[in-house]
């Protein structure tokens, strides 16, 4: 490049990383320079999270090296790459709502006057540096828990910068925002690039990287396979530099007619405060993907299926016996599986092991029967699914929390395989998921369906959904917006989550 | 900037006040009417010695819970106090400083131990202090039938018996204790950061707080509290007590003072001075039902239900808020 260019603030050279065997990072090179927005793209799993956390110090890389403001740098802890000058804006915020902006900017560097914390100044230090990023609106005495989302994550940001940062890393900024707050996120970032602060911009929203980045660099299974100047890039250009593989060689082969069972599942005219007027039918053999943007109403669909969140109007039936779903206990026991989308928080207990984890969902719902043997049974059981599903464990003892996402997730699968379930329903199965392990989540998803299953599956992954569904229903606002079929385009997917194709009438 | 000078007082949940006086209210009608007098000089006094006794602790109390900690050998660390500083003291005024350095640092080398179980050893609080309160209790029960030594006579006519109009000395002690705690929570690192560390242990890491020592810091506070606590004691019953603390309930009177202030058990939020409206809200309850005669046993049901509703308000408040 030409020597106008100022010297790079941040050069990754070779990074490599592996956890437990699996490579997340391979070879990877990137530059940022001062006063520039970077952006990093990729598909879920490709390693942009990653990337960002051992520049960010939280990971070390395995191999390769980190050079920062013209220094070669090894940073062990997030603490020193924040002195270095490397500030992080986390995807979830890391704020404490019961503390006040200041308390929060300042936090672990209260300025002090004769030894004891001098309020004053951190008032006037955080309104300073409020208002230098044009955000002087925000009073730095409010507590935090008080402010909107985009609010906080004003906080966030000027926290990360509190440090003098010269590098600022933002994981997926905008997930949390509504629209008119995205806008006022733009704004900040080219307010910090014009300080000639450099900004490395995780995001897979497409739009938000070509209207703020002036390079590209595009991450697949952990590899940078391009770097592009924004400019010159054309959004066709950059997402075939994403995708760039057939679609048919990463995915199980869909149902063939015949493998259609009947009718499993039937949802007409429910609702609840979140679902409007859902009408659906879920045929056994088959994987019904939902679409949908976030708070569209697609995760609220499965969780009222399965009786987190009830529907509140309206009538199911399944194997058309009618059913009411008030609560997963009753899901449960009309034969419904819920695999979330949250699994820390719902899906596993991290703490028990891998055989006390696979046999919640049996203990909790069958009695126990008389003596050892019945037990004895359903452990014998559990084992074999956990086989079944090519768990990858130190041993059924271990504790679940050691495990990958992908194991985690298998194991929770098991669970919910032990009691058989006739429908089975799935939020983000893959989510967090590196990608050797996702296509193994896949396959099983695609061989319960074979084996006589109703499947439903949420995904906010367009390549999975397209790849996995036999049909496709796509949520907006609550409602179900239309039905595809399979071989059906992003393009369609996108258009009516969106809003912009005419709704399917109904 | 009036402002950074009201950011504590703003926090400060009035509700335990507004139960407070309605308690003192209520409670002076029913014993008016029941023929006695709730606010006569000698039930004030014994009530603000109440406070003063379970407030040492409380305040102690509170700045473990606000670090996500909490700490029930208190009671065992009390009784235990009372003891070293009255057989130091041997009735001896010329030895009234020593012991009372002494009883400070028996209490503060509890409380390191307690502190450094729950950081480095990474024992779950409950136990941690639990189980250090056993070991007291295994001691004090192994070496003591009854009252031992004897306190010094000074001690006893001053932080004992002596008083400023109906305010005992004590309790002038116990609102110097809890305005030093509100100014180490307010005024110091130490205080921001044991509310980061109570309110999320990882926020405060990653922001670069040394969550351990903070946490140790905050036992040594609290032991040290309950041993000040221990001292008054002392004073007032003229001997070492080795059952005082237990019979006292300090270890669940003291928690149940700091949730009635509107200090969170989960960390993070709170303050002293809620807790010392707490223990005023206990004291005045105290004195009521002794006006008014009611059977012991009865008065623990009420204490209970008064604990139970008090926290029911607050979790409701709590998640109104959160929806």
């Amino acid at each position: 490049m030409s020597g106008l260019l100022p010297s790079p603030l941040l050069a990754l050279r070779g990074i490599g990383k592996s956890f437990l065997g699996v490579r997340v990072l391979d070879g990877v090179d990137l530059q940022v320079r001062p006063g520039e927005v970077h952006a990093v793209v990729g598909e879920n799993g490709a390693g942009k999270s990653t990337l960002m956390k051992v520049v960010a110090g939280v990971h070390q890389p395995d191999e390769g090296t980190v050079e920062f403001a013209g220094a070669p740098r090894t940073f062990r802890s997030p603490r020193e790459a924040r002195q270095a000058g490397i500030g992080i804006v986390y995807q979830e915020l890391t704020l404490l709502p019961e503390r006040t902006v200041a308390e929060n900017v300042c936090l672990g560097r209260e300025p002090l006057r004769r030894g004891l914390v001098d309020r004053r100044a951190m008032l006037s230090h955080t309104a300073e540096l409020l208002a230098s990023i044009g955000e002087g609106s925000i009073p730095p005495d409010t507590r935090v828990g008080r402010l909107g989302v985009a609010q906080q994550q004003v906080v966030e940001i000027v926290k990360a910068l509190a440090l003098d940062a010269r590098l600022l890393i933002m994981d997926e900024p905008t997930a949390a925002l509504a629209d008119h707050e995205v806008d006022q996120l733009y704004a900040l970032v080219r307010r910090l690039q014009e300080q000639g602060i450099g900004v490395l911009y995780v995001s897979h929203r497409l739009k938000e990287v070509f209207d703020l980045s002036t390079r590209i660099t595009v991450l697949k299974d952990g590899r940078a396979v391009a770097t592009l100047d924004t400019a010159d890039t054309s959004a066709d250009q950059l997402v075939r530099h994403m995708v760039g593989r057939e679609l048919s060689s990463y995915y199980p082969g869909r149902a063939k007619p015949q493998e259609l069972g009947p009718v499993r599942l039937t949802v007409r005219g429910a609702g609840n405060r979140k679902l409007r007027g859902i009408d659906l039918r879920l045929r056994a053999g088959e994987v019904l993907g939902v679409g949908g943007l976030q708070g569209s109403g697609r995760s609220a669909l499965a969780r009222a299926l399965f009786g987190a969140a009830p529907f509140s109007t309206g009538e199911v039936t399944v194997d058309r016996a009618p059913v009411r779903l008030r609560s997963p206990r009753a899901a449960i026991r009309a034969g419904i599986a819920y695999v979330s989308e949250d699994r820390k928080g719902e899906g596993i207990v991290a703490e028990q092991s891998v055989l006390d984890n696979a046999l919640l969902a049996v203990r909790a719902v069958r009695a126990v029967g008389p003596g050892r043997a019945g037990r004895g049974a359903r452990t014998a059981r559990v084992r074999e699914l956990l086989a079944a599903v090519e768990l990858r464990a130190a041993g059924e003892d271990q504790e679940v929390r050691f495990l990958s996402g992908g194991n985690q997730q298998k194991v929770v699968l098991a669970r919910w395989l032990a009691l058989a379930p006739r429908i089975l329903l799935f939020d983000e199965p893959t989510r967090g998921i590196d990608v050797g392990a996702k296509s193994a989540i896949h396959d099983l998803v695609r061989r319960l369906a074979r084996d006589g299953a109703a499947v439903l599956m949420v995904s906010s992954e367009l390549p999975e959904l397209l790849g996995m569904s036999d049909r496709i229903i796509v949520m907006r606002d609550g409602r179900i917006a239309g039905e595809l079929p399979a071989g059906a385009s992003e393009e369609d997917v996108v258009a009516l989550a969106v809003g912009t194709a005419r709704e399917a009438a109904g | 900037m009036s402002g950074a000078l009201s950011l504590p007082a703003r926090r400060t949940p009035p509700g335990v006040f507004v139960a407070l006086v309605l308690t003192l209210a209520i409670g002076w009608i029913v014993v008016t009417v029941d023929g006695g007098r709730l606010f006569s000089v000698p039930t004030t006094v014994s009530l603000l010695h109440v406070a003063a006794g379970l407030g040492l602790v409380a305040v102690g109390q509170t700045l473990v819970v606000i670090g996500g900690s909490l700490d029930l050998s208190v009671a065992y660390v009390v009784s235990l106090s009372t003891l070293v500083a009255a057989e130091t003291m041997a009735g001896d005024d010329g030895a009234l400083l020593p012991a009372i350095g002494l009883t400070l640092a028996v209490s503060a080398a509890i409380g390191l131990v307690n502190g450094l179980l729950v950081t480095t050893a990474r024992i779950n609080p409950f136990i941690a202090t639990v189980g250090v309160g056993l070991l007291l209790k295994g001691y004090l029960d192994n070496g003591y039938d009854g009252p031992a030594g004897k306190t010094a006579p000074a001690l006893v006519q001053s932080l004992g018996y002596q008083r400023v109009g109906p305010v005992p000395l004590s309790f002038l002690l116990l609102l110097a204790v809890a305005a030093a705690a509100w100014f180490v929570l307010a005024r110091t690192r130490f205080g921001h950061h044991l509310f980061a560390v109570g309110g999320d242990p990882e926020v405060a890491r990653l922001s670069g707080v040394r969550g351990s020592r903070v946490l140790v810091t905050a036992h040594v506070l609290c032991a040290l509290c309950a041993g000040l606590a221990g001292v008054y004691l002392a004073s007032r019953l003229g001997a070492g007590a080795p059952r005082v603390g237990t019979e006292g309930l300090y270890d669940l009177e003291s928690i149940a003072a700091v949730v009635l202030g509107g200090t969170a058990l989960a960390g993070g939020r709170g303050g002293v001075v809620g807790t010392v409206g707490g223990v005023l809200l206990l004291a005045s309850i105290d004195a009521i039902f002794n006006q008014l005669e009611v059977d012991v046993f009865f008065k623990q049901v009420i204490r209970g239900v008064i604990i139970i509703a008090a926290v029911a308000v607050y979790a409701r408040r709590a998640m109104r808020k959160a929806s």
